[in-house]
């Protein structure tokens, strides 16, 4: 067996500079808990995400392929991508530059315009992936510092993370990735049904009711499930999901506010993390401050 | 309808010159997608439409779309809501039993609309894009303030599009508040560079060809179009 990876390239993408900041911060801080090295790609761009593939191809597979030349040059590592949207785009790119010649050949060319080439090698991964597969479940445990007794989460996976490149084949359907980390962490997690339903995506914006039936209905049975939070792997569905819960309230008529989370938050919270490091102060919906305290693993 | 009447001109079975070009167009856009060929193996089963959790509010169901395609009907699916309710969730792609991709399917079918101009300039999808485009093509990340008060603006009149963003004005300072939203753009160094990547990229591909359609409406927003 190959020594264990512990290098990872880091492509945070732009949602991890503003609407997501707290999940760079979480994400940085447990990779350094455990002693993983995250060398964020010098100078990348955005992936180009859905909006831009739905206008021009070859230009999306293009700048998205100057990210994966530019994390070449910086040595032979595995590309992290925590937004989903980034992680989908960035795997899309890699596949279908494999798969079809005639499309590498034009990203080729125009790649050699900045006088930048890609192999296509480094394989992109969701950090969630690489923590349950790279570090394993059981040595999370083993270096978590607090129990996350007390606390009960709706783990939502989303879409773009779980089904098109079928990363978590062949948990498409109900991944247990997530559930299976915090339950061996001292959370309960709820029987989420949702946890890979849209979260409406950039509907939310372009088509808001449709956005807020989809939503409304995550919150609404995670909050029946008496969940204490949702964790989220994703900086689009934390948003959707948190962000509109004063308006989704008053359509719901019922009282439907519940804190949503980035999976590094809690397990960061576990890994014996400062709160302070984890990014809680850009929670728009606050986490009760008491539930930030831990108590001591195995105690 | 003007398009009705060229049908009922044509031989049996034979299509209308506009339907045959987007039949091309598609088609080409079918190649691109590895498994894209699959198409050809709907059982028209329904799975999409029962998995899709937007379908509700589409005129077409995902089903529908398919059918309509081997009718020789994709200008209906161009001017339909479908295509732009569809969230791109791939819930429909990963249930389908005949392995279509139907999200990428439905992307394509966006493009060519987009291409064709149909729906008003003001559309909310095409502005969004546009608009992530511009600011992207700019700075090389993306920056939401100015994205989004580009699209508020440009989503409707020039007065409206003022009320618009004031309307948004709560949002974006609860977001400021939680130290979640750039009041300025960053941007990457190596802006030219990027730029010359999209530059060559643009000339190489270029749309195949471009036939007019007027824009359906004036009207903005998805229950201005559709039936």
């Amino acid at each position: 067996m190959a020594a264990p990876t512990t290098d990872y390239a880091y492509f945070p993408g732009c949602s991890l500079e503003s609407t997501g900041i707290a999940y760079d911060k979480s994400l940085r801080a447990v990779f350094r808990a455990l002693g993983l090295g995250l060398h964020e790609i010098d100078d990348w761009n955005c992936c180009g995400a859905t909006a831009y593939m739905s206008v021009k191809e070859t230009v999306s597979f293009a700048i998205s392929a100057r990210n994966l030349a530019l994390a070449e040059r910086q040595g032979p590592r595995d590309i992290v991508a925590p937004c989903s949207a980034c992680f989908l785009v960035l795997a899309k790119t890699r596949r279908f530059l494999q798969e079809r010649p005639a499309l590498r050949e034009k990203v080729d060319e125009a790649l050699a315009a900045a006088e930048l080439s890609c192999e296509c090698r480094a394989r992109i991964r969701h950090p969630l992936e690489v923590l349950v597969n790279d570090v394993g479940i059981a040595q999370l445990r083993a270096a978590a510092k607090r129990s996350l007794r007390g606390h009960r989460f709706a783990c939502y996976y989303g879409c773009q993370m779980v089904r098109p490149e079928r990363y978590f084949e062949p948990d498409r359907e109900f991944p247990m990735a997530m559930d299976d980390l915090f339950r061996a962490l001292g959370a309960a997690t709820v029987d989420y049904p949702l946890k890979v339903r849209c979260c409406g995506g950039m509907q939310m914006v372009t088509n808001e009711p449709v956005g807020l039936d989809l939503t409304q209905g995550l919150l609404d049975c995670a909050v029946s499930l008496g969940a204490t939070a949702i964790v989220t792997t994703c900086p689009m569905c934390q948003f959707n999901l948190e962000l509109y819960q004063d308006k989704i309230t008053a359509r719901a008529g019922r009282d439907l506010h519940l804190p949503v989370l980035f999976f590094t938050q809690p397990l960061g919270l576990a890994l014996g993390c400062d709160p302070a490091a984890l990014g809680f102060e850009h929670q728009v919906v606050p986490v009760p401050g008491d539930s930030l305290t831990l108590a001591e693993a195995g105690s | 309808m003007a398009a009705r009447s060229e049908q009922s001109t044509q031989a049996p079975g034979m299509l209308p010159q506009s339907e045959r070009v987007l039949r091309e167009a598609f088609l080409q856009q079918v190649e691109r997608i590895p498994g894209g060929e699959k198409l050809r193996r709907c059982i028209q089963c329904g799975t999409c439409t029962g998995s899709c959790p937007v379908s509700y509010a589409m005129d077409l169901t995902p089903r529908e779309v398919i059918a309509r395609f081997r009718a020789g009907d994709i200008d209906s699916i161009l001017r339909s809501r479908t295509i732009w309710t569809c969230a791109s969730c791939y819930m429909c792609t990963t249930r389908c039993p005949s392995g279509i991709k139907i999200t990428d399917l439905l992307y394509a079918l966006k493009r060519i609309s987009m291409d064709r101009g149909i729906h008003a300039a003001r559309f909310p999808v095409h502005v969004l894009s546009e608009s992530f485009v511009r600011t992207v093509n700019r700075h090389g990340r993306n920056w939401e303030t100015g994205m989004m008060e580009r699209y508020w603006r440009r989503t409707t009149t020039p007065v409206l599009g003022l009320v618009n963003m004031l309307r948004q004005a709560p949002l974006f300072l609860r977001l400021r508040r939680h130290g979640r939203a750039h009041v300025l753009p960053k941007r990457i160094r190596g802006i030219r560079q990027l730029q010359a990547i999209i530059a060559r990229a643009e000339q190489i591909e270029r749309p195949v060809e471009s036939i007019e359609s007027k824009p359906i409406t004036r009207r903005v927003g998805y229950e201005s179009i559709g039936s």
